[in-house]
This record gives C-alpha cells, sequence and structure tokens, in this order.
C-alpha cells in the first residue's frame, strides 16, 4: 500500500536539532562509519575524538552507522577523520544540511498514533471478550458504552492519516487504498456507536480499533522503508561533501565547494579531480579526459588551456581560475542528464501499487452489493448495513497493507546491515527479476596494487616512506601493497611535479618517480643512492571478494559479464581468473552504454555494477545497477544499491535477498486472498460477528508480519 | 459485579501508566539507536556521555 501515503518533502525535516547545537556554543559534524558493528568501535571511536581538542562531545548511533561530533572550536572535518583512522575507522563527511534534522516528527507522530490506538484495542478487546462469552442485556450495555467512550476518541485521533488522505484522494475525484480504509473505520465506529444506544447485540469497536491498529503498523513500517531509502539517498549525495583548495593572496585553504565564486584562484594537486570548469594559471600537467571524450590517452595542459570539471589531473599541481562553480559546471549539468535517464527508468510500478488499483474498487463494489442485495431480499435498512460494514472491515486490506512493507523494511534493514544501502524502494523488486550481471573491471572487481616482491626490505620501507603521504593514484596503490611494513627514516622530502618524489635515507638521495626522470626504461622506478634503479611493477588486483561473489552470483543463475576500458591482454587475464567467458575489452562509455541496450534488447534484465565516471550512462541504462561508496558521486547518483565497504564479499547475497524478498511478498499477497476468499462468504451470508472478524483480521495480519520476518534468517 | 467498578477504571490507569511511559521514552529520544544501546549496556568504558 505505498499510495501517496506520506509526502516525501516531509521526511526528515530539520527539528531545531542544528539550531539547539549552535546555542550551546558548538558546531555539529556529522561523519558517516561504514565499518563500525560493534561495543568495541563505538568505544574506540567515541574516546578517540573526545581526546581530541576542541571536541565537545561525540556520540556514536550504531543502528544509522554514524558519529555526530559537537566541536567547541573550529575543527576541519579532515583532522577528525585523519584521527578517527588512525585509530582504525573508515569515515567520510557527511553534509549536515543535506541530512537535515535527526529527529523525525512524521515517524514519532506515527508511533504515539499506534501507541494510542494499541492501549484502546487492548482494554476494548478485555471488554469484548466478556460481551463474546455471554454478558447480556444491562452488563452487556454497560461494556458497550465503555468501549464507545475508550474507542472513539482513539479512533479520532489515531485514524487521522487515513482520512487525511482519504479526503486528499476524494477531493481530486480519486480512488486509493485509504477510501475503504476510512469508510470501514467510520462506518463500524458509527454503527457500533447506533447500536449500542438502542441496546443492539453486536457491536464492532474492536474491530474498528484493531483494524486501525494494525494497519498503523503498515503504514510505519511502509514509512521506514521509505525513509530508510530518502535518507540513503541524502546520504549518499551528502557522503562527499566536496572540499576544493582555494588559493588567497597565495595561501591555501579548504573550502566548500558551494562555497566557491566566479574568478577564484583554486589548486589541484595531482590525483585530484578538477572541481571547475575554468583556465589554468599556472603549472603543466597532463589531464586525463577519459569523462567527456572517452579517449583515456592523458591529454597535455599548460597555462592557458582550458578544462572542465571532472577531468583528472594526473601529474603536476595545477592552478585554475574558475570560469563557472555549483550547479552550472558541465559534471553537474551531466548528473543532470543522469537524472533524466533514471526517470524513464522510475516509470516501473510498485507491485503494491498494482494491487492496491485493482483491490480498492472491487472492495466497495462488494459492499455496495452486499447491502442492496440484502436490503432487497431483506428490507432492514440496519442489517444490511451491518452487514456491508462487516463486509467492509473483513475485506479491509490489513493483510494487504502490511504484506510490501513488512517485506521490504525487513530485507532492507538485513542488507544495511551487510553494508548495502538501497537507494531505491523498487530497487529490490527490479532486481529479483535480474538475469544478467554486467561488471566494470577497474574500481569495480580489481583495485591497482604493486608487486612487493621484486623489492628488497630496505627498498620497501623507503618507497612505502616516499608514498604513504603522496595524493598521486600510483603513489597511493604502492603505499596499499607496502602495507605491515616499517617505513624508513626520511628527509627533505620533496614533490617534484610530473616526476616523481625524492628524499634523504641515511645521507642518500632517494628517487621514486618515473621511468624518464630516474634515466631508466618505461614505467615506475625507484632509485636508491647511487644503486642502479629498480622497477615496481604495477598489476590490478582483484578486489577482496571479487572471486567469491562471481561464483556465488554465477551459482545463483545469473549470466556474469566483464566489459573494460582496460586494453585485451590485462581483461583477459582477469576475466580468466574469475571465469568469466563473455567480456569486452577497450570500451568507452557510449560502448558500455550499447553493450547493455544490446543485451537489454535481447529480452535481459541486466544489473550493472560499476564505479567510475565512464559508467554512470550504463549504470542508469541498466534494469538496476550497484556502485561502491568509493565511486564518483555521479556513478553513485545513478545506481539504486550502493556497497559501503572495500570488500565485495556483502553483494553475494543481494539477489538472494531480493529473490526471497519478492516470494514473501507474493507469499503475503496470497495468504491475504485466501483469507479473503474464506472471510468474504462469511459476511455477505450475515454471519461475521465482531468476534469472527476480529479473529480473522488479527490471524491474517499476524501471519503476513512472521512472514516476512522469515527474511531475517538463513534464505 | 461490583468488583468491576473498580477493575476497570484499575485496567484503565495501568494501562494509561505504560501508554504514557511509552510516549515519554518516545519524545526523549530512547529509540533513535536501538542496536548501539543494546550494546553500550555491556560497556565498561565509564564516561558519561557528555552534551546528549
Amino acid at each position: 500500500m505505498s499510495d501517496a501515503a506520506i509526502c516525501p518533502a516531509c521526511i526528515g525535516l530539520p527539528e531545531g536539532q542544528l539550531a539547539k547545537a549552535a546555542s550551546n556554543g558548538t558546531t555539529q559534524i556529522i561523519l558517516s562509519l561504514p565499518g563500525i558493528h560493534c561495543v568495541a568501535c563505538i568505544n574506540a571511536v567515541e574516546r578517540a575524538l573526545r581526546n581530541m581538542e576542541g571536541v565537545a562531545n561525540a556520540r556514536v548511533n550504531l543502528s544509522m552507522k554514524r558519529v555526530t561530533v559537537g566541536t567547541s572550536l573550529p575543527i576541519a572535518p579532515e583532522e577528525l577523520i585523519e584521527t578517527l583512522e588512525m585509530a582504525g575507522y573508515e569515515a567520510r563527511v557527511l553534509d549536515t544540511s543535506l541530512l537535515g534534522g535527526q529527529a523525525d516528527a512524521y515517524g514519532r507522530g506515527l508511533m504515539t498514533r499506534i501507541a494510542v490506538s494499541g492501549f484502546a484495542m487492548m482494554n476494548v478487546m478485555l471488554l469484548s471478550v466478556a460481551v463474546w462469552s455471554g454478558a447480556i442485556g444491562a452488563t452487556q450495555n454497560l461494556f458497550h458504552l465503555i468501549s464507545a467512550s475508550i474507542a472513539l476518541p482513539a479512533i479520532l485521533y489515531a485514524a487521522q492519516p487515513f482520512f487525511q488522505n482519504a479526503w486528499r484522494a476524494l477531493s481530486v475525484r480519486k480512488l486509493n487504498m485509504d477510501v475503504p480504509i476510512s469508510l470501514a473505520i467510520l462506518l463500524a465506529a458509527g454503527m457500533s456507536l447506533f447500536e449500542t444506544l438502542v441496546g443492539g447485540h453486536h457491536a464492532y469497536f474492536d474491530a474498528a480499533i484493531s483494524l486501525t491498529f494494525f494497519l498503523l503498523i503498515g503504514r510505519y513500517l511502509d514509512y521506514r522503508s521509505r525513509k530508510a531509502a530518502a535518507s540513503a539517498a541524502a546520504q549518499l549525495s551528502a557522503l562527499e561533501v566536496p572540499r576544493v583548495m582555494r588559493l588567497t593572496n597565495g595561501v591555501r585553504q579548504m573550502v566548500d565547494f558551494a562555497d566557491l565564486a566566479i574568478g577564484d584562484l583554486i589548486q589541484v594537486l595531482p590525483g585530484g579531480r578538477i572541481p571547475v570548469d575554468g583556465t589554468i594559471t599556472e603549472g603543466t600537467s597532463q589531464i586525463d579526459r577519459a569523462l567527456l571524450t572517452g579517449e583515456s590517452r592523458p591529454a597535455l595542459a599548460k597555462v592557458g588551456t582550458e578544462v572542465t570539471a571532472g577531468e583528472v589531473n594526473m601529474t603536476g599541481p595545477l592552478t585554475i581560475r574558475a570560469a563557472t562553480v555549483g550547479a552550472d559546471t558541465t559534471l553537474r549539468k551531466m548528473v543532470t542528464m543522469v537524472d533524466q535517464a533514471e526517470a524513464v527508468r522510475n516509470r516501473y510500478t510498485a507491485i503494491a501499487d498494482r494491487a492496491a488499483a485493482v483491490y480498492a474498487p472491487v472492495v466497495h463494489i462488494l459492499a455496495f452489493a452486499s447491502f442492496l442485495g440484502w436490503l432487497v431480499a431483506s428490507g432492514d435498512i440496519r442489517l444490511s448495513l451491518n452487514i456491508a460494514v462487516a463486509v467492509l472491515i473483513i475485506t479491509c486490506p490489513c493483510a494487504l497493507g502490511l504484506a510490501v512493507p513488512a517485506v521490504s523494511t525487513t530485507a532492507a534493514g538485513r542488507l544495511f546491515r551487510a553494508g548495502l544501502l538501497v537507494k531505491d524502494g523498487t530497487a529490490l523488486e527490479r532486481l529479483a527479476e535480474v538475469d544478467t550481471v554486467v561488471f566494470d573491471k577497474t574500481g569495480t572487481l580489481t583495485m591497482p596494487a604493486a608487486a612487493r616482491d621484486a623489492l628488497d626490505a630496505e627498498t620497501q620501507s623507503v618507497a612505502l616512506a616516499l608514498t604513504q603521504k603522496a595524493t598521486h593514484p600510483i603513489s597511493q596503490a604502492i603505499a596499499a601493497s607496502l602495507d605491515g611494513i616499517a617505513p624508513a627514516k626520511l628527509s627533505d622530502q620533496q614533490e617534484h611535479a610530473g616526476k616523481g618524489l625524492s628524499a634523504l635515507h641515511n645521507g642518500q638521495k632517494v628517487q621514486l618517480g618515473s621511468g624518464a626522470w630516474l634515466g631508466a626504461g618505461k614505467g615506475t622506478y625507484i632509485k636508491i643512492g647511487d644503486r642502479a634503479a629498480q622497477k615496481i611493477t604495477l598489476r590490478s588486483e582483484l578486489r577482496e571478494g571479487a572471486l567469491a561473489l562471481v561464483q556465488g552470483w554465477q551459482a545463483a543463475g545469473l549470466d556474469i559479464h566483464l566489459v573494460s576500458g582496460d586494453d585485451a591482454d590485462e581483461t583477459a587475464k582477469i576475466a580468466k581468473a574469475l571465469q568469466i567467458t563473455s567480456w569486452q575489452a577497450d570500451t568507452n562509455p557510449a560502448d558500455k552504454i550499447a553493450y547493455i541496450n544490446a543485451l537489454s534488447s535481447k529480452g535481459a534484465k541486466v544489473l550493472m555494477v560499476g564505479d567510475g565516471l565512464n559508467d554512470t550512462g550504463a549504470l542508469a541504462a541498466a534494469y538496476a545497477s550497484v556502485s561502491p561508496a568509493t565511486a564518483a558521486d555521479a556513478s553513485r547518483a545513478a545506481s539504486d544499491i550502493v556497497l559501503l565497504n572495500d570488500s565485495l564479499t556483502p553483494l553475494i547475497e543481494l539477489p538472494l535477498v531480493a529473490r526471497a524478498a519478492r516470494a514473501r511478498i507474493k507469499e503475503n499477497f496470497a495468504i491475504s486472498t485466501l483469507y479473503n476468499i474464506v472471510a468474504v462468504p462469511i459476511a455477505l451470508a450475515g454471519f461475521a460477528t465482531p468476534l469472527i472478524a476480529a479473529i480473522a483480521m488479527s490471524t491474517s495480519s499476524i501471519t503476513v508480519l512472521l512472514n516476512a520476518l522469515r527474511l531475517k534468517g538463513k534464505l | 459485579m461490583n468488583i468491576l467498578v473498580v477493575l476497570i477504571p484499575v485496567s484503565l490507569i495501568l494501562g494509561g501508566l505504560g501508554l504514557a511511559a511509552f510516549l515519554w521514552s518516545l519524545r526523549h529520544e530512547q529509540y533513535e539507536d536501538l542496536e548501539g544501546d543494546a550494546w553500550r549496556i555491556l560497556s565498561e568504558d565509564d564516561e558519561t556521555p557528555r552534551g546528549s
């Protein structure tokens, strides 16, 4: 039941959280901590942060995997991240303004209504049991009156979300699920009040209030899964607050991307992505324009060259005068284009909406027909109305309302604990239908790494010391592959733009950089003192869990493809290591989209897994998509599911969870249909007492909830 | 039957107290981080959370 139950804009409205923090003289920084999972992590993170100067408080939220830090002195988020990395935790900045306040008024309001209706239901049920077990006459009447005085105010308060939605739908002359619900609740309460006042036998107060209670649970679960999806989207766009190095009168300063103005001078270090469109005013470098042109060979950039946002600076530091900022940059415009491509895919209708469209008219026609039928047969308006109410209550889609939200909440929760963010509400339904997977290679299945075995111990420690602070991707790859080695002591470290790094070690000059600079061949070399330069072999290494993932998905019956922009040799090697038979090398972004469209036109439902900006189009074109959190902003924005960890292992169970979720949803629909087949004839025949209505309704709702909970265990 | 005059208000009051307690805890953000709080009780870290 995911009709317009919640306005998306109501979700996560800021609720004075930031203002409250500011009044204490502090500002809040929120960091995402994808790796935390236990009490030791909570303590270590909080202790590390509290020991920092300027941190007033730090509170970890394990359910959301984030930490809120209140600062009393201005602290850059980078410092907090560095501290946490020293403590062994990966952290990323989240944009507070995009996340909004943490308190959510709507969810809390629903919870309050659930509590009120639950309280009223229990008390009314107690009284009803007495009536069902044979209270008659004055006792029965008294009990009905007490029930009425508890149930009516409770219903009026708790059922408001349904009334409002029904009214909104009716005022634009439409029908939604809330119309039969509101009608059933109001008619049941009104008829019961009338029966009580004239001393009748059947009062449906318990049915009316328990209907409200169960439907509110469904509404709350639905809201929870939507909120999880919405906050995932917010979390993704907030994940990397783009920070830019601005030069003001020769002073370097990190500022938020949003604070840049046209004409500002910004500096981009080697390995960094150029954030704005502009002109180079200083420096010479090579830049990677693959994003825009698909051309993977680096282009030369010098003073006067115009650069575009999204290009990667490869070799030397550059100073750029910004010509466009904010939403006007080419990069942001590309994101908008991707959004439009996504809108096409979003025409997918959720199962629940399709069910609701069929269900609501059927219920109304059935109830109205039973009223007319009994009126003609018996001529008794009161009896006919009673039976029509019974039909409305019994058919009222309690189980149907719970069927989808209960399942999707459980599934999304399970995936979140495994480190996967489900961004789109219909993502799981689409994933369940996927039969083909297309992987990107670099950055997704493989990570660059240096072969350390060829170097001796001294060289290894020098190489680590040289590279561990550098920002160039090759340096980072070398440093990462030398993990676990004690770095050598160096002095006088220097970075030579476009060439490499140098330093002094035990009085000897040590250098690491391009072969041309060190007088050796092609590639990356390290030179210690007068010894001959040694080559550092770079190769791509399989990402953790890649083999298990491919095997697991093949076992799940998925057809695996590999598409890479890399050359044929490298791609073939990886494809062989992973036993993937269908692969294509030397592809540009357009080729990737064409590859996916070719598969789709043959009827395949394609899942795209990729990370680079060159995959963005393919991610949007595919039926469903997954990207790692380290992926480029645009790629994450285009994908349905985001992997928060470095390891690929959590992805293995993704299709299994999605298929199990779809199976559970279908089972739940079957359960509620079956129940209607049994219960509706009873109601139509006029045998539905309040007792039978209450039992039937609760049984079906609880069965559906329990069935959804099966997703938590083994699949 | 006179006992009902006592028992019905008693059950209503007791239920009402439970409801009030639940609403209090809901308003005081006791349900913001269920997983973390479940673990925190095992923590030997005596540091009281500041400012939260």
